[in-house]
């Protein structure tokens, strides 16, 4: 369903993914871990035809996914890292232009967007605008939003950050649920370890720009001797925190974008 | 079509709610309206051209549009802060329809927001000449902004942040205000300043409005109009071009 070969980014002298390899089978559910600023989210948006990539190649569903991204769109679903929302539209306007953008049939539309306010207990407040929820809430939207469409591929970019654990547990919940009786092939990064642990049935750990590891959840623990997935996590990227160089890296890629300076 | 519609109405939703803002940007065109309408008047009457207030309104109608239009392009730029643009950016839609959708709901906005203007006009003591050519005139303020909102879409598809924003107001909007003689009239301009208000498009814009609201014209109305619907046309397809080139 995803096949990813000596996909490379370059942000100036800057690499944030270097030549990393994988494939994804259809139906699906594949992890993606990594510390902060290992290239996850940059992988993403290359996936996602929101970056072109320095080289390589993406394929996603037998299609390029530098060269037919309209087609390529078709085909995912994703909830972002950040938020993605339009604050002054109500939690039902932004449904709508989901549903919209997807083309979700004007039947089903209504129907379904109760159904998942509903499941993200969002539904009395679904005629506020989005600026006035609190973190969570919108968060919870930004999900349901996602779930709108029944893609091919769904991408979950760190869904969970800042939810709870009733939250977390229907999220993961329905994801299973949509993988299992439409065989919806799921690409997730977290950095909950007992998450990933418990839904996905591989593993890929990327570090600095490079994939490290590559095995079934309970593979990487033998692997490394371990006792839980974190432990073998951090037994593969070392205990060190790199969050500083890659937000001062970010800085200057912002920095050097100003004038639409892409590189 | 249901994108393109879709995207119009979210940019009404937004301008509606946005009472606060309706309210301070009717600010700065009562300021010229009336300060400068009257402060400026026995002298432009002295010199024999008239009633200034007469005179500045399609300027400040004019400018209301240019403003609006411009800032509601360039309201990309938050949706790139506020990551809003992603979510358009990877759905299964071609570019150019969202990117037409953004530009003609702002084009709307600025409209609505230069007949509240107009509403002014008329409260301070803004007096159509010929009713007749009133509708006409609404066509023009229509062209001005198709043209600034492409104008905006295209600066904010470029711009990756809002630190530039300021170099914009004052190196490009405020410029093309102020050389567009909504302020001024054109004749017996010293030959730079001539030629700079001649390759202002705002310029034809004025002059179409105040040609037909007033009668008294510059270019006249069939050049003002093919100046701003080829501009107009031209700035569309560099915005959607450089739209579709975003990354985020």
């Amino acid at each position: 369903m995803i096949r990813v070969k000596d996909l490379t980014k370059k942000f100036g002298e800057f690499t944030a993914v270097n030549n990393i390899s994988f494939e994804v089978g259809p139906g699906e559910i594949f992890a993606f871990l990594g510390p902060n600023g290992a290239g996850k989210t940059t992988t993403i948006k290359m996936l996602t035809t929101l970056l072109q990539p320095t080289s390589g190649t993406m394929e996603i569903d037998g299609l390029d996914a530098r060269r037919q991204a309209n087609e390529v769109r078709k085909r995912f679903g994703i909830v972002f890292q950040d938020p993605s929302l339009d604050g002054d539209l109500t939690a039902y306007e932004n449904m709508e232009l989901h549903a919209v953008f997807y083309h979700v049939p004007r039947k089903i539309r209504g129907e379904r967007t109760e159904q998942l306010l509903r499941l993200f207990d969002l539904w009395e407040r679904r005629n506020e605008q989005v600026k006035l929820f609190s973190g969570g809430m919108k968060r919870r939207l930004e999900i349901a939003r996602g779930l709108l469409h029944t893609p091919k591929i769904l991408f979950l970019d760190e869904p969970t950050l800042g939810l709870d654990p009733q939250t977390r547990n229907q999220l993961w919940t329905h994801v299973k649920h949509l993988n299992q009786t439409e065989g919806v092939t799921v690409f997730l990064t977290t950095h909950y370890m007992d998450e990933a642990d418990r839904v996905a049935q591989r593993i890929a750990i990327i570090d600095h720009g490079k994939i490290v590891a590559e095995d079934s959840p309970q593979g990487l623990k033998q692997q490394t001797g371990a006792d839980s997935l974190e432990e073998a996590f951090l037994a593969l990227t070392g205990s060190t925190i790199r969050d500083e160089a890659a937000s001062s890296a970010d800085q200057m890629r912002q920095f050097a974008k100003m004038w639409g300076n892409r590189r | 079509m249901s994108v393109i519609y879709i995207l119009w109405l979210r940019e009404l939703r937004r301008y509606v709610r946005s009472r606060a803002q309706i309210v301070a940007s009717l600010g700065q065109p009562l300021l010229y309206l009336v300060v400068l309408g009257f402060g400026m008047g026995p002298v432009f009457q002295k010199a024999g051209q008239g009633n200034y207030l007469q005179f500045v309104a399609p300027g400040v109608m004019g400018m209301t549009v240019l403003f609006s239009s411009v800032f509601s392009g360039m309201g990309l730029l938050w949706d790139r802060q506020f990551g809003f643009l992603k979510e358009t950016l990877v759905a299964p839609v071609p570019r150019i329809q969202i990117m037409l959708g953004r530009t003609l709901g702002a084009a709307t906005v600025a409209v609505v927001q230069g007949l509240l203007v107009v509403v002014v006009c008329v409260i301070v003591g803004f007096r159509a000449v010929h009713l007749q050519t009133v509708p006409l005139a609404l066509l023009f303020m229509a062209l001005i902004a198709c043209l600034f909102s492409a104008l905006g879409t295209a600066i904010g598809s470029t711009l990756q942040n809002m630190q530039g924003f300021q170099l914009i107001m004052s190196f490009l909007v405020m410029p093309i205000f102020f050389l567009s003689g909504a302020l001024y009239p054109l004749n017996g301009l010293p030959k730079a300043l001539s030629v700079l208000t001649s390759l202002d498009p705002l310029t034809y814009g004025v002059d179409g409005l105040r040609a037909t609201l007033i009668g008294r014209q510059h270019f006249g109305v069939v050049t003002d109009g093919l100046v701003l619907a080829v501009v107009a046309a031209l700035l569309l397809a560099i915005g959607s071009r450089l739209f579709s080139k975003i990354q985020v």
